[in-house]
């Protein structure tokens, strides 16, 4: 193992620069919406800053709202692995036994 | 002038295959490589058209039939078959290298199929080899997701089977052109081209089995099936307008799933489902330009979806994990790995210069020339959430994130080549589209590289990065866990199960009720009767003298002489 090695992200400092990268291209990004004139066919892409907003909009519904479907979807790693036909009376016993066993906290967790 | 016998494209992978059950070692290597390469060659010098025909009771069947639209999808498949099989040149597992090569066999021939009866026939045999890549696996899990998948294909199969003995009866032919939505036999061949496509409801069987199968098995898998499906779909169906709203449907579901999954390669089987679905809304909108976005998109999907498996797979094959919660922190060891990794990710996402945005461009372009806003915004959204999943989220737990001191290193020369050549043809089919679009069904003389579209998806990308980073700077990130997600699996693996275990119980509860009232009825009156009956004024146990039973016997022996007399 080479873990005595030090490796590009084990410096802190590399981690900010690729966050100052990024945010840096994002401002200059925006900043060219104004410098290039656009051909546009949807009246809304006229909107200044449309895609950059709906790209952050968009991407962070997508992790509040998958976030929230955890509360009622998650369940144990070996949900479908317990034999469905010991399930049928037993369902409830189950998820107690599946609540106690995992590290999740139990199936209707909101982490 | 033709230099080898017009072969179907299928057949020099059905005799590779018995090479490859014979065959060891290198030579084996060497044999599976050269198929594709071979086949590749004999299929560019075919000249368009109808190559092997004969009469199959009342019908013309024709196994091989060339057009420009199947001429795409043979080449893809030549490529994916050679890269995955370079992928797999370590594999010892006789079972596994003959079922793919009998795989992607199974595909060319569906592709070159000009008959609804040909295409059924490979459309089953694609399931019934494809499965042993699953099962391959050998752990139990694989073996029950492998049967779930043989279950939902082989059935497929069956409704395509009814469907074209349906669209014989009402047209008088099997030939394979455009079906249309019209009578019976149109939706019943739609229904079972839409389950091999992964339409929502019908996808699970991707999202189950995939991630199950082999490390090399998946890249397989993730190349043929669904691809087969949207070339059926280009083929039968271009222009129905309600594979745009399927379509929409499936580039949008799968990522909310992909965000909470936590098996790294489950992630990717649904950003599969979404990348088709803008293949399918391209097929839907029917246009020049649509077609041409989807069939392209097809083919860079089958090389970045590859690229992304064959990464993932080199994973799971150097550590023996693939769960995000269990990873992190490869770069270090698996540096190759995770640059080609980045190369996949970044061609799925549509960065300019990589392949997946010379493609995914055209359907947005034609979905906006059409009048599809709607449907556009909803692709817009997907591709800003495929970024995030595919593209950020898959290298980012598996080679960054928390160092999870995995010792590990990259893996052998074969894998690293075939995910090379894979990242090459992303690279290079993003930096000269044109290579790509020579070969396309229609001359629309589309240009992805303007400034407008370049501007707009950059900022698009950059800035669905600043979300990740703001939301996991915030904390706001779901964290990986170990767990497993509902989806509609959950209908038939746990409700049906369960609602036919809970009515059986309750019938056998009813019955068994039913038979124990009857049998303390009958008892209690047999005990009545016993009761009524019992004791010395009983009936049946009344003691009689003897010299009563001997009056008695004199009276009937009496009454018999004298009824003799009177006879």
């Amino acid at each position: 193992m080479d873990n005595d090695k030090k490796h590009l992200f084990d410096d802190p400092k590399n981690i900010k620069y690729v966050l100052w990268f990024l945010y840096v291209s994002c401002a200059l990004l925006l900043v060219l919406d104004f410098v290039i004139h656009r051909h546009v066919v949807h009246d809304w892409e006229n909107l200044w800053g449309f895609y950059p907003l709906y790209g952050f909009v968009g991407c962070s519904i997508l992790v509040f709202v998958a976030t929230w479907m955890r509360t009622f979807l998650m369940r144990s790693e070996d949900y479908y692995d317990n034999n469905v036909a010991v399930a049928a009376d037993s369902d409830k016993t189950n998820i107690n036994k599946n609540e106690q066993n995992t590290k999740l906290g139990g199936h209707d967790v909101d982490v | 002038m033709m230099w080898m016998f017009e072969l179907p494209p299928f057949a020099p992978f059905f005799i590779g295959a018995i090479f490859a059950a014979f065959t060891r070692g290198t030579l084996r290597g060497a044999i599976m490589m050269a198929i594709p390469i071979l086949g590749a060659i004999q299929l560019s010098m075919i000249p368009e058209g109808v190559h092997l025909q004969f009469a199959f009771l009342d019908y013309q069947l024709t196994p091989f039939k060339l057009d420009k639209l199947s001429l795409m999808f043979g080449y893809v498949f030549h490529i994916a078959a050679f890269i995955a099989i370079v992928y797999s040149l370590h594999v010892r597992d006789t079972v596994q290298q003959v079922a793919a090569m009998m795989y992607a066999g199974s595909g060319l021939g569906a592709v070159f199929a000009g008959d609804l009866l040909t295409l059924f026939v490979f459309w089953e045999f694609l399931a019934f080899t494809s499965v042993f890549l699953v099962w391959a696996r050998k752990t139990e899990r694989a073996y029950a997701a492998g049967m779930r998948y043989l279950i939902i294909q082989v059935l497929s199969g069956v409704i395509l089977l009814i469907g074209a003995l349906f669209y014989a009866a009402e047209n008088g032919t099997l030939e394979f052109g455009y079906i249309g939505l019209e009578g019976i036999a149109g939706w019943l061949i739609f229904i079972a081209f839409g389950i091999k496509c992964a339409f929502p409801i019908a996808h699970n069987w991707l999202t189950d089995a995939y991630p199950e199968a082999t490390p090399t098995g998946t890249v397989f898998l993730s190349a043929f099936t669904t691809k087969v499906a949207v070339y059926a779909l280009a083929r039968g169906y271009p222009g129905t307008e309600l594979l745009v709203y399927i379509g929409a449907a499936m580039t949008c579901f799968p990522i909310f799933f992909a965000v909470i999954e936590n098996d790294l390669r489950r992630v990717l089987a649904y950003s599969l489902i979404n990348q088709v679905g803008f293949m399918v809304v391209g097929i839907g909108i029917g246009t020049a330009l649509a077609i041409n976005g989807a069939v392209s998109h097809a083919f860079n999907d089958v090389i970045f979806k590859g690229l992304l498996f064959m990464s993932m797979g080199a994973v799971l094959h150097m550590t023996g994990r693939i769960n995000g919660s269990d990873l992190g922190g490869l770069y270090k060891t698996m540096p190759k790995t995770t640059i080609l990794c980045i190369v996949g990710a970044a061609s799925i996402s549509a960065f300019p210069l990589f392949s997946g945005f010379v493609s995914k461009s055209m359907v947005m372009s034609a979905a906006l020339e059409n009048g599809y806003d709607w449907i556009w915004l909803m692709l817009l959204f997907a591709s800003a959430g495929v970024f995030h999943h595919a593209g950020i989220k898959i290298p980012y737990f598996a080679f960054f994130a928390h160092d999870a001191k995995i010792g590990a290193s990259d893996p052998p020369l074969n894998m690293l080549a075939a995910m090379f050549i894979a990242a090459f043809l992303c690279i290079g089919i993003g930096v000269y589209p044109s290579i790509l679009y020579s070969l396309l069904p229609y001359d629309t003389g589309y240009n992805p590289y303007d400034a407008t579209h370049v501007l707009a998806q950059t900022q698009l990308l950059f800035f669905s990065a600043l979300a990740f980073v703001w939301l996991n700077l915030k904390g706001l990130y779901p964290p990986e866990l170990r767990s497993t997600n509902l989806d509609f699996d959950w209908i038939y693996r746990r409700v049906f199960p369960n609602v036919l275990q809970r009515m059986f119980s309750a019938i056998w509860e009813i019955d068994a009720r039913i038979r124990r009232k009857l049998l303390t009825r009958l008892d209690r009156s047999l005990s009545f009767i016993a009761q009524r009956n019992e004791g010395v004024s009983g009936l049946l146990s009344r003691t009689y003298p003897v010299g009563s039973m001997a009056m008695w016997v004199a009276i009937i022996l009496g009454v018999y002489l004298f009824l003799s007399f009177i006879h």
